[in-house]
């Protein structure tokens, strides 16, 4: 629904630019129609934004993506807000050209408008210490299944790997917090209470060798189980906290958490209920944290979970 | 805690020390060290107490205890 907002930029840009005047054959009006070309303030020039996911670009396509910005572009590239990346000064004539190199070393053409943008992700547990989970995997499967799709209004989803956030989840339509829920093995303990120390979220009391562990304070990071001397913290589930409605821009406001530690399973299956909730419900040029906020989150969340 | 009985083989003191700069002087103090001795590091509270506890336990040394 509500598909023609991309396509009524199209009709402004082909009016500003007056490519009627040009050959029909060196236009490439899907490329322009389904986004990822941006339209420049200088006439007849775009950026071209790439499909990037989680930030991850390989040797092989930087090489591709410098010969690019030389040949098309004015031989920079730009990196995003959202770990894109954009090749800006292309000109319409060579929009299919700089296409078709790119493709040649899978990368492909971005998007933009009322769509599901693209996928942002730390580096999640192949290479951050603090990882919990593997946010480039998840950030990879969630983009071959909603990259590009319409929705009413743009909609941004982030994938971070512990509640350390770095990949700013709060600040994205759907946040995604790898977590895992720690379990104490009262055998194993020393009582050393290093625990205690290390909690950010004052979820741990040691007390003459006693450990309390208050869960409804803990944000699932894993530093009591990461730092206990003798494993006496162990994961006993891992898991993916949400958050909904998170947007900066003129109206910011952070996502709120309304589900914890759900499995990929269940991620999936919420993402794709707060899809058709963002579509059934959505009012013109609204993001899906205010549709959430006119309908309250008691109401989002039964249509959710 | 419960009192552990020890014998301290060297102490290091990394406060007032940025990070990773703690995590690495224990790093390389302990490979100068032979199996079997214990070294004391002293660490600012915080997140020192956090990086260093983690990345020992990681690298296969076994913290004793906490003072």
């Amino acid at each position: 629904m509500k598909q023609h907002l991309p396509h009524q930029a199209y009709i402004l840009n082909h009016r500003t630019l007056n490519i009627r005047t040009m050959s029909e054959r060196q236009i490439d009006y899907d490329s322009l129609k389904t986004g990822g070309f941006m339209r420049q303030r200088q006439k007849d020039l775009f950026a071209f934004r790439l499909r990037i996911v989680g930030g991850r670009v390989e040797a092989d396509q930087l090489r591709a993506l410098a010969d690019a910005a030389e040949e098309y572009g004015d031989g920079h590239i730009h990196l995003t807000t959202r770990q894109g990346i954009e090749v800006p000064f292309v000109h319409l004539d060579n929009v299919q050209s700089i296409r078709n190199d790119l493709e040649k070393v899978n990368l492909h053409k971005g998007t933009c408008g009322s769509r599901i943008r693209g996928l942002m992700a730390c580096q999640g547990d192949t290479v951050c210490p603090r990882g919990l989970v593997d946010s480039q995997d998840i950030a990879q499967k969630l983009d071959e299944k909603y990259f590009a799709m319409g929705v009413p209004h743009k909609f941004k989803i982030s994938v971070t790997g512990c509640p350390a956030s770095c990949a700013k989840p709060q600040e994205n339509d759907f946040g995604i917090i790898g977590g895992v829920d720690p379990k104490w093995l009262e055998d194993l303990c020393t009582g050393c209470s290093l625990c205690q120390e290390i909690c950010r979220k004052d979820a741990i009391v040691v007390e003459d060798g006693v450990v309390t562990f208050e869960r409804e304070k803990c944000d699932f990071c894993g530093d009591c189980i990461s730092s206990c001397p003798t494993d006496a913290w162990v994961i006993d589930k891992t898991g993916f906290t949400l958050l909904i409605g998170g947007k900066v821009g003129r109206f910011p406001q952070l996502g709120v958490n309304f589900a914890e530690l759900v499995s990929e399973t269940e991620m999936f299956e919420i993402l794709d209920k707060t899809i058709q909730f963002f579509n059934e419900n959505a009012h013109k040029s609204e993001r899906v944290g205010d549709t959430v906020n006119r309908l309250g989150m008691e109401t989002f969340k039964k249509a959710v979970l | 805690m419960k009192e552990t009985k020890v014998d301290i083989t060297k102490s290091i003191d990394t406060c007032g020390e940025v990070c990773p700069m703690n995590m690495v002087r224990t790093k390389f103090t302990l490979k100068e060290m032979a199996a079997g001795e214990v070294l004391e590091v002293i660490l600012d509270e915080g997140e020192p107490v956090r990086n260093v506890s983690r990345s020992t336990k990681e690298e296969g040394h076994r913290i004793i205890g906490v003072v």
